[in-house]
């Protein structure tokens, strides 16, 4: 492989970090209309009066919408293919309002301060409802967050408003019970995960205009633009056909952009106004009315023989989706989904649990999406059982993890197709130096310690992410790669132009990408669910291939020979023995302009029945100050299995981005309410996300397997690496101090507490 | 979101002073850290950048800060980082960022009497006076306790001594507000024990200061006395108990230090 | 009102709000590579030089900057663009959203620290957030961009 597997620069680099004109807000026309959005500032409530008069006459003001203003629609903002597995629980404004930041008014004025101004003068009146706060008392509360009639859903979930559960789950193999009562040593803990917040740096926005043909044309910062479209069609009642969604380059998304989120306010707007309008949420809105991780509390049954082999797992589950539940099952189901499989001796496993509404922002899509918290307690577990085991954690799971070509219990009864888990245990043991420095090391009042976890992901949604692609050859010999996905920052426009560049032997600046686009570009899902690599590369492969087998057969055809008597590297078609050639710029021109009549284009659509797992195995070394219980990590080792590497530098790199997303998930993002359902934690001075000083050392390696069913070879990664950092890092602090730190984060109180505590 | 209806530049401290002093919503705009994020209602917002107030100057007997002073300035300035072991550049040094410190005032911070000061914590270990235009010149413990009155911080002055000084504090992110700091310094048989961000603003510990000008003192227990003197209250970073805890080891640390000093 | 200013070594009139931040009045004014990514003067993505310091232009009232020398990348311009080959070779510029504030703070730190350790370079650049690439591959591509001691 010449171009797949090297370490290319990302094709848009350069223009992005010197700070091009290319973001969402850098598009917007002069005299587009800016929009604001009135909030509830109660957690549950009914409008009861909302008089907009005075708003609307103040100079300058478009438009106020209400309740009273927007079709009667129930939709799902969740950026999920058709049918999705949501509840239809939203109205563009609803005259109920669900938690501390819902929207009650829409405004559209000429510019920022006209509009805030309108919105202080709205006069809206309440009848408050008691709340349901916690999650852990919503089901069964006397508050139903969600009574309306037309509740549905696409599927049975398990809905059961009444209880304000929004989905009921298990997932069972064999006598769960039984096996736990036969084995020798039980762990039994109880976790709990806190509602993380993106925090991308480029947040939510959107702009929309009517064009030439009165079409809805949509500029927004999402990861979904085919799934903007249709939601836009249902949730405003007009055909998807009317509608254009185009994604520019964005400043990340980390699962949050996979949620309709601003598009259907600018949208109405524009409809009802003929104008233009763009919608940009501050970073606090961002941090109290979008979405979120789902807080979790997840109780781990794990229970082994004396030999050491774990026969049984258990998972009870209880997810808190907040207001509305858009990514609630999905997120739920993959919590066992992405961590039963891992340890295949077992003879029983069981997920099972409820997710419900609660008066809080909704959770949401986020990097990981269940996985992320079901390693957590998993993996805290299985550390838990190897200490009682009396066995070396990664003894433990060399002995009892899944390998290539074994099946698991919750596998589906499919084989593994591709694993280098274990070597990436035996490689991060050795970079961290496991065997010296396992458990602790004490040097007066610091203790150094290591701990560890493992974790799966999947590679795209089996059976239900298609995506497609097409291959265009130019007339003056270039190609036009047409794909649906959403670089975020990834660099998925690069890569999977490094698959076409390889397939058709040419090189990338022969090739123009093009993201994306509804009107132009091939049905893509979206970026979410690790897909792109692995899906809609093999979609970029199909087209390559086939515009290389057209190539092949046309540039025959103009020389008047038989395709099997034709080679094509890329710039030339030669006949095997030399005598006639067509340079491909010359060929593209006959096919488009000239005798041979046929523009030629390559397409490709790729579905995945299986969804192939990266894996990684992480190591934490940490230093704990034994008088204050404060934290310092030293040291972090990820080794990670995702196929084939596809570009080694963005690959590391995301590697290194999710492990810090991971340590600010494990020791500093701490989610906090206030007693009446208002978000705390609702900026950068309140939320720390990781800054430099705080990583210590991340180090990546990796260990290539191949899979069969991949581009090249390859898996994925965008999600797997969020996942080791938080039971790693709590399995270390054991390890250090002797303190169980079972919620997230890990603070230094919770640890000098615990220390407080054993003495 | 704020409102500011004028800002003017005045050329001289008097005409600042008089504008300042106009009308009850006229006031100092320092290095608007946190102006943002407020809902004030300005009147005239008075901006000193004019009165040649950014400055770090070492005189005789004091060295003299300026009040527009950056605490990107107070982090990087020579004269700080010889004296006083470099206390005042260190206490500064964790805030934020490069460009917020280049932007944050010495007189806007220690006006304001924030609660989590860094800054503030460090001053009160050192002889520090403040110059008010109507109040006159003070000591800083002074200015702390006394009584909220408008009026215009000029300037603060530190007594050039030997006094040796440690800090220490400790934050969950490291650019986060401290959960609580320490500052600890000695001038001969002088000790001056200092805790701040307990949530509320710097203290001097005064009881257990005065135990360690005595002879064959025992750390943990002036420690302990120390944090048996200063209030301590919980709030989202932690609870009281906790920083209690935290500001006596602190606070050991801090006495080990300076008297390892030379 | 007006305000006039330096700006990327032009003169410029500036027109602004009160309470207007430079920020906003810089784009206003088309330069686009201002980006605002927080309310609380935390994230460093707004980074310019006013007389040659790195500041926080979210945080600095336009008609403070009144007489003064404003520099953005649009007039780093080739210093930037020397930093951001090495960032962008390292693959460390991810979304991108970051990367104007946070190469101005490099560049800044390159004018002012001489032969900075690897602790002084993650002290200078710490009020710069990202979220996408962990930080190791930026810290990677400064210690580059350093050694090779590239204008």
């Amino acid at each position: 492989m010449k171009i797949v597997g090297t370490g290319i620069g990302k094709i848009d680099g350069m223009s992005i970090s010197t700070g091009k004109p290319v973001y969402t807000d850098d598009l917007v026309m002069p005299n587009t209309l800016v929009v604001k959005l009135l909030r509830s500032p109660h957690a549950f409530a009914k409008i009861t009066v909302i008089d907009v008069t005075k708003a609307e006459k103040i100079p300058g003001v478009e438009c106020v919408l209400t309740y009273k203003d927007v079709p009667n629609v129930r939709f799902t903002v969740a950026g999920q293919s058709y049918p999705e597995p949501s509840p239809y629980d939203r109205l563009i404004l609803d005259q109920i309002v669900r938690y501390v930041g819902d929207e009650v008014a829409i405004i559209a004025a000429v510019d920022e301060k006209t509009a805030v101004k309108a919105m202080k003068l709205i006069k809206v009146e309440y009848e408050v409802f008691e709340p349901v706060l916690d999650f852990e008392t919503a089901q069964g509360h006397a508050s139903i967050v969600h009574p309306e009639d037309d509740l549905h859903c696409n599927f049975d979930i398990g809905t059961s408003k009444e209880k304000n559960i929004v989905s009921s789950q298990k997932v069972e193999f064999g006598d769960i019970e039984e096996e736990l009562q036969k084995c020798d040593v039980v762990v039994e803990e109880t976790y709990y995960t806190q509602a993380q917040a993106h925090c991308m740096m480029e947040t939510y926005r959107a702009f929309n205009y009517l064009d030439h043909m009165g079409r809805l044309v949509v500029v927004s910062s999402t990861q979904i633009p085919f799934h903007v479209r249709r939601k836009l069609a249902r949730a405003l009642e007009m055909p998807a056909s009317k509608i254009r969604v185009i994604k520019p380059r964005i400043g990340g998304g980390f699962g949050g952009k996979q949620t309709v989120v601003v598009e259907i306010f600018t949208a109405i707007v524009t409809l009802k106004t003929g104008k233009p309008a763009k919608l940009i949420y501050d970073r606090e809105e961002t941090f109290t009315c979008t979405n979120s991780r789902h807080a979790m509390r997840l109780t781990v049954r794990v229970g082994a023989d004396t030999e050491g082999y774990i026969r049984a797992v258990d998972i009870q589950g209880l997810s808190d989706t907040g207001a509305y539940g858009e990514h609630a099952s999905t997120v739920f189901m993959v919590v066992g989904q992405k961590t039963l499989p891992l340890y295949n001796k077992t003879k029983a496993v069981r997920f099972i649990g409820n997710v419900v509404y609660t008066n809080k922002m909704p959770g949401g899509a986020f990097r990981g999406y269940g996985a992320t918290q079901g390693t957590f307690a998993l993996e805290a577990a299985v550390n838990q059982l190897a200490e009682q085991l009396n066995m070396d954690p990664a003894e433990l799971r060399l002995k009892n993890l899944i390998k290539q070509g074994e099946t698991s219990l919750a596998y589906d009864g499919k084989l593994l197709g591709s694993s280098t888990l274990h070597r990436c245990i035996e490689t991060g043991k050795e970079l961290i130096g496991w065997d010296e420095k396992y458990p602790k090391v004490v040097n007066g009042r610091k203790v150094r310690a290591v701990g560890m976890a493992v974790t799966m992901q999947g590679s795209g949604i089996a059976g239900i992410d298609t995506a497609s692609a097409e291959v265009r050859l130019n007339d003056d010999g270039n190609y036009t790669l047409l794909i649906g996905s959403t670089d975020m920052g990834t660099g998925s426009d690069t890569i999977l132009t490094q698959m076409a560049a390889e397939i058709l032997e040419t090189t990338m600046d022969n090739i123009i990408v093009n993201a994306a686009d509804t009107d132009v570009s091939p049905y893509d899902p979206g970026s979410y669910a690790s897909s792109t690599t692995y899906v809609t590369g093999m979609a970029v492969v199909k087209a390559a291939e086939e515009l290389k087998q057209k190539i092949v057969e046309h540039g025959a055809k103009l020389l008047e020979v038989l395709p099997e008597d034709i080679e094509f590297d890329g710039q030339v078609v030669s006949t095997l023995t030399g005598e006639k050639e067509l340079s491909l710029a010359k060929l593209a021109e006959l096919m488009v302009l000239g005798a041979g009549n046929l523009q030629l284009v390559g397409h490709g659509t790729y579905g995945s029945p299986v969804s192939p797992p990266p894996f990684i195995a992480g190591f934490a070394e940490v230093e704990v100050d034994t008088e204050t219980g404060k934290i310092e990590l030293i040291d972090y080792v990820a080794v990670v299995d995702c196929g084939t590497v596809v570009n080694p530098n963005l690959a590391r790199i995301q590697v290194e981005g999710g492990i810090v997303q991971g340590i600010g998930l494990a020791l500093y993002e701490d989610v906090r309410f206030g007693e009446k359902g208002q978000l705390q934690t609702n900026n950068f001075m309140q939320y720390k996300i990781p800054c430099r000083k705080d990583i210590g050392v991340v180090r990546v390696a990796f260990e290539e397997s191949f899979e069969p069913t991949g581009p090249f070879g390859a898996k994925s990664l965008g999600e797997v690496v969020v996942n080791t950092p938080a039971p790693a890092i709590v399995h270390a602090v054991y390890n250090a101090v002797g303190v169980r730190i079972n919620s997230l984060p890990i603070t230094s109180e919770k640890v000098f507490m615990g220390m407080e505590k054993n003495k | 979101m704020f409102t500011l209806l004028d800002l003017v530049q005045p050329e001289t401290i008097d005409d600042a002073y008089k504008i300042l002093m106009a009308k009850k919503n006229n006031t100092v705009l320092g290095g608007c850290a946190f102006l943002r994020l407020s809902s004030s209602r300005i009147g005239t917002g008075v901006e000193l950048s004019k009165l040649n107030l950014n400055y770090i100057a070492e005189e005789q007997d004091y060295i003299e800060i300026g009040a527009m002073t950056t605490f990107r300035d107070i982090e990087t300035n020579a004269i700080l980082q010889e004296y006083f072991n470099g206390i005042l550049p260190q206490a500064v040094s964790h805030i934020i960022g490069v460009q917020f410190r280049n932007v944050v005032t010495v007189g806007a911070s220690v006006y304001a009497k924030y609660g989590f000061s860094d800054l503030i914590t460090a001053l009160l270990a050192l002889d520090t006076e403040v110059q008010l235009y109507k109040g006159g010149r003070m000591p800083l413990v002074e200015f702390l306790e006394r009584p909220y009155e408008k009026d215009l911080l000029t300037k603060i002055f530190i007594r050039k001594n030997q006094r040796r000084a440690s800090y220490h504090n400790l934050r969950s992110s490291a650019s986060d507000f401290p959960i609580i700091n320490v500052a600890v310094s000695k001038l001969e048989t002088e000790w001056l024990i200092v805790a701040g961000a307990m949530p509320s603003r710097a203290k001097i510990a005064p009881k257990a200061s005065a135990e360690l000008s005595k002879e064959n003192i025992d750390i943990e227990r002036i420690a302990a006395l120390a944090v048996e003197e200063l209030v301590f209250g919980t709030n989202a970073r932690a609870t009281a108990e906790y920083r209690k805890a935290i500001c006596k080891v602190l606070i050991a640390r801090g006495i080990r230090e300076v008297l390892q000093c030379k | 009102m007006q305000i006039e200013v330096i700006l990327n070594d032009k003169p410029v009139v500036l027109h602004a709000e009160m309470d207007e931040f430079l920020a906003d009045t810089l784009r206003k004014h088309g330069m686009l590579s201002i980006r605002k990514g927080c309310n609380t003067s935390c994230c460093g993505l707004c980074t310019v030089w006013l007389d040659g310091k790195p500041t926080l232009s979210c945080n600095v009232l336009s008609i403070r900057a009144n007489g003064r020398k404003i520099t953005t990348i649009e007039g780093a311009a080739k210093e930037a663009e020397a930093f951001a080959e090495v960032l962008v070779a390292e693959g460390a510029e991810q979304c991108g959203f970051c990367s104007p504030g946070f190469i101005m703070t490099v560049i800044a730190m390159k004018h002012e620290l001489v032969n900075p350790t690897e602790a002084e370079i993650i002290h200078y650049l710490t009020g710069n957030l990202c979220r996408c690439t962990g930080y190791m591959g930026q810290l990677r591509a400064v210690k580059t961009y350093l050694e090779a001691n590239i204008i």
